[in-house]
């Protein structure tokens, strides 16, 4: 029997990825990172800034998101994202240009925790990319 | 009768017309393509979200404290509503169409005795409700710079509601746009979005258990306001495949009416150009019959 599940990754604009041959999926849940393989209980969860990486025959994929909601059901994953990138296409100058906003932002002290949370743990994920 | 040189200019000026409303044609349809594309790419996201949203108001456990987006303030006093239009004109009935269901509602609504507050998106919904409505318009934005619809600028519109739900502004919010169906037919519609409205009979309704990580109440505060986003930004699609539907059409009737126009002008301007060479002929013959 064969492992593969359906993976889709949609954006506002237009439908980002699709695949049907995946055997892995590791998503940066909200609450930590969460793994998927084949026949995973129906879950709906978010996500926050991190790395979504894709394994299938292929090899491994690394997409950047900051963030977005991931269903699973069925064995089809659905995730849902206004903001995510190819790692691979991610040039050096626009990482460190996103990192520069995200400092600023950070140093601002009307945000909420919540908010300096996300936007801490997005620094760290695009330091690592870097 | 106008003269003959009234005629010309006349002919000329109604054949530089067609000629315009021609290029915005087809300036329109091409437009209209990519419009066309974006908005049912942009479906799926939409419907996914709905989906998910739907299992998650069905397996909520403790429906008292949902959360305010998702069940409402109690109350149906205060009602926002978002008109969203164009910021163009010549777009034959493409705001007017919207106004007009808009301003039907807001009858309504003051007939029952509640009260009103109109966000205005683009600027030609806003100069056609200043009029009537302007104490009552307490926004207005337009994305004039932007040259597509964008997820940003959607953002940006649902950030200012939350931003008044949450300060307790209003209990209802309902967006107006135009559902585009096809070049010819655009479909005004007002669709509630806060409380959001969840249709139960909904054929997708699923029976799985979900896991839900944290639990349903945090990911429905989280998904709710993104939601709103999700819901505009559908709007400003649909609306401006509508927008570039109906100017496409409004143009193409356009350049028709000027075409019947010009023919009718020149059969009248050939006619006149007879009339007087006949004239002349007489007055020759007459005159040389006399002698």
């Amino acid at each position: 029997m064969s492992e593969e599940f359906k993976l889709e990754v949609v954006n506002p604009e237009k439908s980002f990825l699709s695949k049907d041959d995946v055997t892995e999926v590791v998503a940066p849940a909200f609450e930590g990172e969460i793994g998927i393989l084949k026949d995973h209980i129906s879950i709906i969860s978010f996500l926050k800034p991190g790395i979504i990486k894709i394994y299938s025959k292929l090899g491994e994929e690394k997409y950047y998101v900051e963030d977005g909601i991931i269903e699973f059901k069925n064995n089809n994953l659905s995730i849902l994202t206004s903001s995510i990138f190819n790692i691979k296409d991610m040039e050096k100058s626009k990482v460190d240009e996103m990192l520069r906003v995200a400092e600023k932002e950070t140093a601002k002290d009307n945000i909420s925790d919540q908010a300096k949370y996300l936007i801490d743990q997005k620094i760290e994920v695009l330091r690592t990319i870097n | 009768m106008a003269s003959l040189d009234d005629l010309k200019k006349r002919i000329a000026s109604v054949k530089s017309t067609q000629k315009i409303t021609k290029a915005m044609k087809m300036v329109a349809a091409a437009k209209l393509k990519r419009a066309q594309d974006s908005a049912e790419k942009g479906r799926p996201y939409s419907e996914k979200m709905n989906n998910i949203i739907l299992n998650l108001s069905e397996g909520i456990s403790d429906k008292e404290n949902a959360p305010k987006l998702l069940s409402g303030t109690g109350k149906d006093q205060i009602h926002l509503c978002v008109v969203m239009t164009s910021d163009r004109g010549l777009c034959g009935g493409f705001n007017s169409n919207i106004i007009k269901k808009a301003k039907s509602y807001f009858s309504r609504l003051s007939s029952e005795g509640k009260e009103l507050k109109i966000i205005t998106v683009g600027s030609k919904g806003n100069d056609q409700l200043k009029r009537v409505f302007g104490d009552k318009i307490i926004e207005n934005i337009s994305f004039k710079n932007s040259k597509n619809a964008n997820f940003f600028d959607a953002e940006k519109v649902s950030k200012i509601i939350i931003e008044k739900f949450q300060k307790e502004e209003f209990d209802i919010c309902t967006i107006f746009f135009n559902q585009f169906k096809n070049v010819i037919t655009q479909i005004p519609q007002a669709q509630q979005i806060i409380p959001l409205k969840t249709d139960i009979d909904d054929k997708e309704k699923s029976e799985d258990n979900y896991e839900f990580e944290p639990d349903e109440d945090e990911i429905l505060t989280n998904l709710l306001p993104k939601n709103i986003s999700t819901q505009i930004f559908k709007a400003m699609l649909e609306n401006s495949a509508s927008e570039q539907g109906a100017r496409m059409s409004a143009m193409d009737n356009a350049t028709r009416n000027a075409g019947e126009m010009v023919d009718k002008l020149t059969i009248e301007y050939n006619r006149s150009r007879q009339a007087a060479i006949t004239k002349e002929l007489i007055e020759i013959i007459s005159g040389a019959e006399s002698l």
